[in-house]
């Protein structure tokens, strides 16, 4: 990967606070397209916040240091505008829109984004056709598209849902917050093939994950590791590997203030 | 207040679209209330003795009776004689085509979306045009008289079909039933009229429209409805009203009769004049609606849109006479900046294998407050009857109010009701994962509003639907998708 080219996304000393507590304490990264960047952490971190400032979430302070996005500031957009500009969060906790159809809704979003793009509205064979190829990739019973967005669904069929939006809305920033979570290893390995398929070196991924689990599919090339709301060490894949032999324990800020 | 909250109250707060006013010479009878302008009314429009002497007992009977005050809304006294009971267009004669209708009258509805030329109609729609107290148009009626369907205003009704009239007027909504709608019967001054009769599917959408035009002037009409045995029709309603800082009465009463084995649907867009931002203005709509299935076997059903109007005071109900006999309330209200609104349904169960569903959605914005109140009546011989309702309101902002004031009372023991009620508020967590997926605020806020109300939605004919969808300012796709 050339360092020459632009960064996708480059974040410089973010510190970000939530009701006035600091939660995010000088993070810096740096993502070209084409990279797997893993982000690991214990419980309490700092992981789902740096999701939400990044996807544009209402509640977070940033206090200090900034975030470009294709050498935009990307602070200053709104949600909408970073979808429009490929940037995509799969949640952790998908909320359910009663009533919203899920293709309509997938529908919508899609043609928002092509709108953006300076593209027609998709024609409505040509979607049903586009949807029903991602859902047998992310292996989603149609049906579920039937549904109400994410209405009833179980915890493995909202993290595909994910997936599933992700794949159609071919984002050319896919940030995973814990997608992997409460999934079992056929769910797992199903959710990394759909992030596999977007590698290529027009898009990149960042992978949020208590666990190793999911690396092990989805082998990123670098693996960073979020303490107490600060990069504590950054390595390649085999990082990964460490923590889940050693865990977090010796990996404290204070203990690790000389890398800063 | 998060900045999200304001801009979703910014995009609920939508200027009133039909607000404008026609300058047209209209024929107004001086204010206040007596038995003199009771009979003038009648006089006016030629009626029968025993119509006259009906609104005559109606009116000394609501000269006892006290204006309703259990209701959960507040405004000041209304002072009945400063209202003007009777205003039309001026006309030589009733038009006999639309040929001879004032083409102002004609642009007003035009302006209103409401073409009144047969060609340019939505094909399938037959229009009864309300103008203040008189009916000045009524589209496709020689094509239902080929199937001996009836459509006309009640003044021609009263005039032509008078036996109909004297047969069912009243036996739904007597004169006493209640305050406003003793007031109705004894001033009423137009409305719509249909029979369909025995075994006749109407072959198309039956609608009226309403508009209230002059000023300091109460709209009261009267609606009757009678599907003969194996009937079936669809009926839609429409109201509009100039933008003005006084309040304006509407004390409409509509009945409904069922016979054995028919079938009515009768749904409502109400786009009253609000009121302006700070609740300056605006229509009291304060009506009376109630069907009867009188056969066995047949089915009322009612479906209503709720945008407009300072006030709303109405229940649309069904009595449920027939063994078999099925009645229905599909109801959306919205209540924007100072709008109020009490409504709701009563179903009264007396046949056997009665069957009633009660589903209700209000969403509150800005200060707006909405109840919902319902009476799920089971009387002793309604053996085996069933109920089912479901109240949700959803709030917007926090500064409105959502209420329910459900009421059952069941005398028979194999009877089954159940009742079930959600209040949410329109999350932020919704709006910000729409958001994320590139979907702008205002077509998010749409979005989940119109999935809020889908299930009443789909209850709506198509060309009330599109109505409907455009009054919550949301796109027709979002809820049929």
């Amino acid at each position: 990967m050339s360092m020459s080219k632009q960064p996708l996304l480059e974040i410089r000393n973010l510190h970000v606070s939530v009701d006035g507590t600091p939660i995010l304490r000088g993070i810096d990264l740096l993502i070209h397209r084409g990279e797997v960047h893993a982000i690991m952490g214990p419980n309490g971190s700092g992981k789902s916040t740096l999701c939400y400032v990044l996807a544009g979430r209402e509640g977070y302070t940033v206090t200090k240091g900034q975030v470009l996005y294709e050498g935009r500031n990307l602070l200053e957009m709104s949600p909408e505008e970073r979808a429009h500009a490929g940037l995509f969060l799969a949640f952790q906790y998908p909320v359910e829109i009663p009533g919203v159809g899920n293709m309509y809704f997938l529908r919508t979003a899609l043609n928002a984004i092509r709108k953006h793009r300076g593209l027609e509205p998709i024609d409505a064979m040509d979607f049903l056709q586009l949807v029903r190829e991602k859902a047998k990739l992310v292996g989603i019973d149609e049906r579920l598209l039937k549904r109400s967005v994410n209405e009833g669904f179980s915890g493995g069929e909202k993290k595909r849902n994910e997936v599933l939006q992700m794949a159609i809305l071919e984002p050319t920033l896919a940030i995973l917050d814990e997608t992997d979570s409460g999934l079992d290893i056929d769910a797992l390995r199903i959710v990394a093939d759909g992030v596999n398929a977007l590698r290529n070196e027009q898009h990149a991924v960042l992978a949020i994950t208590h666990y190793q689990r999911l690396l092990e599919y989805l082998v990123p090339d670098y693996v960073h590791v979020l303490v107490g709301g600060q990069i504590v060490r950054s390595g390649g894949p085999e990082l990964a590997a460490e923590l889940e032999r050693r865990g977090y324990a010796d990996l404290e800020p204070q203990a690790t203030a000389t890398l800063q | 207040m998060p900045t999200s909250t304001a801009k979703i109250e910014e995009l609920v707060s939508r200027e009133y679209q039909h607000g404008f006013y026609t300058p047209i010479e209209e024929e107004t009878l001086p204010p206040g209330l007596n038995e003199d302008i009771v009979r003038l009314i009648s006089a006016k429009k030629n009626e029968p003795a025993w119509l006259t002497e009906w609104r005559l007992k109606a009116y000394r009977h609501w000269l006892t009776m006290k204006e309703p005050t259990w209701q959960n809304v507040r405004y000041q006294p209304i002072d009945y004689n400063a209202i003007h009971y009777y205003s039309a267009p001026k006309m030589k004669s009733r038009p006999k085509s639309l040929d001879e209708v004032d083409p102002e009258l004609l642009r007003t509805y035009e302006k209103l979306g409401i073409p009144l030329r047969e060609q340019e109609l939505l094909a399938g729609v037959a229009v009864d045009a309300v103008f203040d107290s008189v009916s000045v148009a009524t589209t496709f009626k020689e094509k239902l008289a080929e199937h001996g369907v009836i459509f006309c205003s009640f003044s021609e009704a009263v005039q032509n079909y008078p036996d109909l009239v004297r047969q069912y007027l009243g036996t739904v909504v007597p004169y006493n039933d209640n305050f406003f709608a003793a007031l109705n019967s004894a001033v009423f001054s137009d409305g719509s009229f249909c029979y369909v009769p025995k075994g006749v599917r109407c072959p198309m959408e039956l609608s009226t429209y309403f508009r209230i035009n002059a000023a300091k002037t109460g709209q009261f009409e009267r609606t009757l409805i009678i599907a003969d045995e194996g009937a079936y029709v669809s009926y839609l309603e429409g109201c509009t009203a100039p933008m003005r800082d006084e309040n304006q009465l509407h004390a409409a009463v509509v009945e409904l009769v069922a016979l054995e084995g028919a079938e009515i649907k009768y749904s409502t867009v109400q786009n009253w004049y609000p009121g302006d931002k700070e609740g300056r203005g605006g229509i009291y709509n304060f009506v009376t609606k109630r069907g009867i299935c009188l056969g066995r076997g047949s089915k009322i059903s009612w479906t209503q849109i709720e945008t407009g109007s300072a006030i709303t005071w109405k229940y649309p109900s069904v009595i449920l006479r027939g063994d078999d006999s099925v009645g229905e309330f599909y109801s959306v209200a919205l209540t924007n900046h100072y709008q109020q609104a009490d409504t709701g349904t009563k179903m009264i169960h007396l046949g056997r294998n009665t069957r009633s569903t009660i589903l209700s959605k209000a969403i509150s914005a800005g200060h707006g407050q909405n109840s919902y109140r319902g009476l799920v009546k089971v009387m002793r011989g309604a053996e085996h009857a069933r109920n089912y309702t479901q109240c949700d309101s959803l709030l917007i902002g926090d500064r409105c109010g959502a209420h329910t004031f459900p009421y059952m009372e069941v005398r028979n023991s194999t009877a089954i009701v159940e009742h079930e009620a959600t209040t949410s508020k329109i999350s932020e967590e919704q709006l910000f994962y729409c958001q994320s997926r590139g979907i702008l605020l205002e077509d998010a806020v749409s979005m989940i509003v119109s999935g809020f109300c889908r299930q009443v939605f789909q209850e709506l004919p198509m060309e009330f639907a599109v109505e409907a969808h455009k009054l919550m300012g949301v796109s027709l796709e979002g809820a049929i998708g």
